[in-house]
């Protein structure tokens, strides 16, 4: 599974004449030889997944394509699908340096909003963290992501210290890293557990995050729909979060978690009432309440939009 | 202004002019000149480069609410189910208004977050604003920001102060001098007010702020009268400014009948048109102007001169300052305004040495009442006589019977919406008389009291009625001291109808000038803005 084939585009391939396949078909020598019980298959060194090799995306001539597009088609697209009100940047007024933006995530076009909706300095010199085994699967799709997006392949399904290490020496490179924590779009509308990814990085790097909270992307393209749905999109930025000395990674992403609910509070109601909420900690949660499949969607009662079909007043016949 | 200036403030500058001498700049409204000043007998007063400003002003907010100046933490007079009011300075301030975050927004945001955690339902926010101007939502939300406006405005608890609602005012008492004190009802029925300031002159803040800004005409004549203005050595250096003495009186009356208050005040440096980028030659000496600075200049100089006034005007209007904090101090109000004036004169003073016979000040487009407004030429002569001329301490900067020259486009022009009784003032009284005096005992209550006025005042977005009269007493001082008055480049009606004397260049005002204070007469022309303040032995 990736986005290829989220896109359709692994059925559209199977349909068509394959050389490869052809190849498949023969036998020894025409075919790569069986590996015997009892040896090791040789050594190949991996060219996707983890292994991608992004560095390229960030010369020069790379950056400038990225550049491009994001303040020109990405823009456009973002300014139609999701008609932005960005709030919260005179927040980031004071910070200087890499930082690390972990927002929550709804949607394929949340990458997008948020490229084009950070602020410079930081907007034409950031890294995406993206799942190596969802974008970085083939070569083309982890190419159109490292170009199109900044994106690194990040390992979201075991905890892997080279992804880490690479996202580290990227960010002590001045880079800035935006990474999504939950590890995943949102499977039903409410959001996920942070993971500690974006937490470790900000103690290993010391270098602050900056909570961002995205509000109604699910609507413009859920998890699971391949076609987008114009609609409208808010952007929060929140304070920075520096790790305080001797803080623990957990510890430091259940901070990051708190500032984006209460910045998803803030997004819903007013900014005083939501801090008089976080103050007293009644934020409510990102994750929604953990109760029955229908009840957690009763529970998003208008946050998610639902389909329009065709009301229809007879059945065919 | 290079790197190492900015690391370094160099102070201000008292240069005498000599035959090498570049051009001098000079503002004029919405445009520029530059003027030669006669060699061996003329001196120019620089502005202090820009203080460094703090280099984390939240956690400098955050410090001086939690250790506050004869004060208990700011916390520690949070509860929950009290009547909190945070009033602040208006569009006035600071001037030009200045680059999001303002600092308004950066302190009452602590101040909320701390009330929050407290859990305080009932708060308020007021724009104390007396007798000026209401603020429009846009510019409530530049100042406040987004977050704040957003919280508040919607539900009704983020306002203008009314100083005509008849039931919006309470009096609060009187002083020993019978003094009458009011105060805005939801401030002084507040179990807590908390007032924010900023300080871009010496004249701001301590009693001044809510003895002002949140009362109405029956209190502010005691004080914005022409006797006050006339007793005044200046109204910019508190101790001996009768303004602030009448001001003071009522503060103790508001100390003794009025609710408790935590004032906090922050300063800002003279970075107003910014270290690099299109205006930053304004704040530069000019021998110091590089070729890149030069043509920066020639290039705005002539653009804005084929520029309509209308257009130059909205471009100086989208003119954001870049200015830093510079302090924050906050508790009881007299140590900290003692804090804060200290701060403000750190960069403002520039030692001078004697008076002159003639003074000389360029004035630029804008001043505290003309806010994304028209520059009319009542406000001309407050900025000049009153503000220019009395940023001073000790004596003014220009003898007794001495010549000050305003270069300024004086255009007769007003704003109708901003400032109708301006018109009937200008156009009416001052072609009967230009006496302060005779003014004011005549006419002030009459337009204090125009109930058009009053309606436009508190339904529009205009000046309150008696506000011009308040404008043309701001330069009483000069007018009684000054032998003569002149303006160079100014509307030739305008300017004899204020009974000033217009003239096409500099050179023809000097020569007007010698009338009155003799031949060669000594010459002093304050850089001005950013903003300095002469301390003249």
């Amino acid at each position: 599974m990736g986005i290829a084939h989220d896109l359709g585009l692994v059925q559209i391939r199977r349909r068509l004449p394959s050389p490869a396949r052809a190849l498949k078909a023969r036998s020894f020598p025409l075919r790569a030889p069986t590996i015997p019980g009892g040896v090791d298959p040789p050594h190949v060194p991996g060219r996707t997944g983890v292994d991608f090799d992004t560095d390229w995306a960030r010369r020069w001539p790379a950056r400038m394509f990225r550049a491009a597009m994001v303040e020109g088609p990405m823009r456009a697209m973002v300014q139609v699908l999701a008609s932005p009100r960005r709030h919260g940047t005179d927040r980031l007024s004071e910070l200087e340096g890499p930082v690390i933006f972990a927002a929550n995530h709804h949607s394929h076009i949340d990458t997008s909003l948020l490229l084009t909706s950070i602020p410079e300095p930081w907007r034409h010199k950031i890294v995406v963290g993206a799942a190596a085994d969802y974008f970085f699967g083939s070569r083309v799709a982890g190419t159109v992501a490292a170009l199109a997006m900044g994106a690194i392949p990040i390992e979201r399904a075991r905890v892997g210290r080279r992804s880490a290490d690479y996202a580290a020496g990227l960010i002590d490179g001045g880079w800035s890293l935006l990474i999504y924590p939950e590890g995943g779009r949102s499977p039903d509308g409410w959001g996920q557990t942070f993971r500690g990814g974006a937490a470790y990085l900000a103690l290993r790097c010391g270098v602050p995050v900056v909570p961002v909270h995205l509000q109604g992307t699910g609507a413009i393209m859920r998890k699971g729909r391949t076609t987008p749905k114009p609609g409208s999109a808010t952007v929060t930025f929140g304070s920075p979060i520096r790790p305080a000395a001797g803080e623990k990674a957990p510890r430091l992403a259940a901070r990051i978690e708190a500032a984006v609910t209460a910045l998803a509070d803030e997004a819903s109601t007013d900014w005083y009432s939501a801090r008089k909420r976080a103050h007293a900690g009644a934020s409510g949660t990102l994750t929604g309440p953990q109760v029955g499949v229908w009840r957690r969607q009763w529970a998003l009662g208008g946050r998610r939009r639902t389909p329009s079909t065709r009301s229809r007043r007879w059945p065919d016949l | 202004m290079a790197v190492e200036h900015r690391k370094a403030p160099r102070p201000g500058l008292v240069m005498d002019v000599d035959r090498s001498t570049p051009p001098i700049l000079f503002h004029h409204g919405e445009g520029f000149r530059l003027e030669r000043l006669p060699p061996g007998r003329s001196r120019i007063i620089y502005p202090a480069e820009p203080l460094a400003g703090l280099s984390d002003p939240e956690a400098a907010i955050r410090d001086a609410l939690l250790n506050p100046l004869d004060s208990d933490p700011l916390p520690a007079l949070l509860r929950p189910g009290m009547k909190l009011t945070i009033a602040f300075d208006d569009i006035s301030l600071p001037l030009p208004p200045m680059r999001r975050p303002d600092i308004r927004q950066r302190i009452i945001e602590q101040v909320l977050d701390m009330a929050a955690a407290a859990g305080v339902d009932d708060v308020h926010l007021i724009a104390a604003l007396a007798l000026h101007r209401r603020m429009t939502d846009d510019e409530l939300r530049h100042a406040l920001g987004e977050r704040v406006f957003d919280a508040f405005a919607p539900q009704g608890a983020l306002y203008n102060h009314d100083a005509e609602d008849p039931d919006g005012m309470v009096e609060l008492g009187r002083t020993g001098h019978d003094e009458l004190v009011t105060m805005n009802r939801r401030a002084a029925e507040s179990d807590l007010l908390v007032y924010v300031n900023i300080n871009l002159v010496a004249m701001d803040g301590g009693w001044k702020s809510t003895a002002t800004g949140l009362a109405d005409y029956r209190s502010l004549r005691h004080h914005h009268n022409v006797g006050t203005m006339l007793n005044s050595r200046s109204f910019m250096d508190r101790p001996r400014s009768e303004l602030h003495h009448s001001n003071w009186r009522q503060g103790e009356v508001i100390k003794a009948n009025g609710p408790p208050i935590f004032q906090i005040e922050t300063t800002v440096n003279n970075n107003t048109f910014g270290y690099d980028g299109p205006l930053s030659v304004l704040q530069k000496r000019e021998w110091e102007w590089s070729a890149r600075d030069r043509a920066s200049f020639m290039a705005m100089h002539a653009g804005l001169k084929a520029m309509p006034p209308a257009a130059c005007r909205g471009v100086f209007n989208r003119w954001l300052a870049p200015y830093e904090m510079t302090s924050v101090q906050a508790g009881a109000v007299e140590p900290v305004h003692e804090s804060t004036t200290a701060n403000v004169l750190a960069q403002h003073l520039v030692p001078v040495q004697d008076q002159t016979d003639v003074l000389t000040m360029g004035l630029p487009y804008i001043c505290p009442y003309n806010v994304n407004s028209v520059m009319n030429p009542i406000l001309v002569m407050c900025l000049g006589l009153g503000y220019f001329f009395n940023l001073y301490r000790g004596r003014p900067l220009v003898r007794e019977g001495g010549v000050v020259i305003m270069s300024h486009p004086t255009r007769w022009e007003f704003h109708p919406v901003h400032h109708p009784s301006y018109i009937d003032f200008f156009e009416q009284l001052l072609a009967e008389t230009t006496d302060p005096a005779e003014l004011e005992a005549k006419y002030e209550a009459q337009f204090a009291t125009d109930e058009w006025y009053v309606h436009l005042y508190r339904t529009s977005y205009a000046y309150h009625g008696v506000h011009p009269f308040y404008m043309w007493y701001w330069g009483a001082h000069a007018l009684q001291w000054l032998g003569r008055v002149i303006v160079v480049g100014g509307d030739t009606r305008a300017v004899r109808r204020m009974g000033f004397q217009p003239a096409s260049t500099l050179s023809d005002a000097l020569e007007m000038a010698g009338d009155v204070v003799g031949p060669s007469p000594t010459i002093t022309h304050v850089h001005n803005p950013p903003i300095l303040m002469a301390d003249v032995e």
